[in-house]
């Protein structure tokens, strides 16, 4: 009884944020960025086996076309600023997983030469712990991101100038 | 030992350099005065047919012998087959030898990373910079009274402390 569809039958009205995180969540561009053991983990995760592609996760060899960064291994110190300066040149928005015990804390390399965790440096959406992580253990971890990114508000009115993005932690 | 070749000629030539030769299951050491040691490895090379420069380190015997480094350079000879190893020991007070570039070319980067880790500096050496540490790096990681987790932090102290 009075049901209106005045839009026609192929319209679908959401709210903006639940399109545009949709859409960001299905197309995550990790940065291709390995930097030890991680690093192979974080491959075998791309291959064909558990196949990172079918979530629209497809690795990028530029920073510019990057969403994300995976920080998949042991962060030296001589390393620090070159991570720094790839994370400067991804565009907004962009999220950074530490991966595996280096990448999340140094992992056994408490000494002289290694960063004592990325969240030193850049800000860390997702921490998976591992050493290295199997690759279930990075789709969860980038599935957290995913949940995370759904519960980001306001980011596309904050990237035209409109408000600020409120980002909240995955459940 | 005594019939090792390396061993034969270098006690007619350079009996007063050398230090002490010892054989370890197998493994000829023989240890020089560090004033001498260009003039023991260029004849390792030219007269013995030691062509082949396959490791220059360091060892810090802080508090367990006199001189406080020792180097060592691991020598082998693609035509004979053999190796040899040749120490010489550097003290402290005056931490530099002479450079090994001028006999073997890949002493440059070898000899680098022993400045580097261990602070020992190397006379006519053509590019001693810093190879595996950022270049403002302060300190020298191998010395045994460098703090394992650096001199910026508090040191481990073990698990229950």
């Amino acid at each position: 009884m009075g049901v209106e569809n005045p839009l026609g039958d192929n319209i679908i009205t959401t709210s903006l944020d639940a399109l545009v995180n949709w859409s960001r969540k299905s197309s995550i561009w990790p940065m291709t960025f390995g930097l030890a053991c991680c690093a192979i983990e974080m491959m075998a995760t791309g291959a064909s086996h558990n196949d990172l592609d079918r979530f629209g996760i497809i690795f990028r060899a530029s920073p510019r076309q990057s969403d994300c960064i995976i920080i998949a291994g042991t962060v030296t110190k001589k390393m620090l600023p070159v991570i720094k300066t790839v994370y400067e040149q991804m565009p907004e928005p962009k999220w950074v997983i530490a991966m595996g015990a280096c990448a999340c804390s140094g992992g056994v390399f408490d000494t002289y030469s290694v960063v004592q965790g990325i969240d030193e440096a850049l800000p860390v959406d997702v921490y998976i712990p591992g050493c290295p992580p199997r690759p279930e253990a990075l789709l969860y971890g980038i599935m957290k991101l995913q949940d995370k990114i759904m519960k980001d508000k306001n980011s596309f009115g904050n990237s035209i100038g409109l408000g600020t993005r409120i980002e909240s932690a995955a459940a | 030992m005594a019939d090792n070749r390396a061993v034969v000629r270098l006690k007619e030539k350079f009996a007063s350099s050398i230090i002490e030769i010892i054989e370890f299951r197998g493994e000829v050491t023989v240890t020089v005065h560090k004033q001498d040691i260009l003039n023991v490895l260029s004849f390792l090379k030219q007269s013995l047919q030691y062509n082949m420069l396959t490791d220059v380190t360091a060892i810090d015997y802080l508090g367990k012998k006199d001189e406080r480094f020792m180097m060592v350079y691991q020598l082998y000879s693609i035509p004979n087959k053999d190796k040899l190893r040749i120490k010489a020991p550097v003290s402290e007070s005056e931490c530099h030898i002479q450079s090994a570039t001028q006999v073997w070319e890949t002493a440059n980067w070898l000899e680098r990373e022993v400045y580097d880790l261990f602070g020992i500096t190397f006379e006519n050496h053509p590019d001693l910079r810093r190879i595996l540490m950022t270049p403002e790096w302060e300190g020298y990681p191998l010395r045994k009274d460098y703090p394992l987790q650096g001199p910026d932090r508090e040191p481990y102290k073990g698990r229950l402390s």
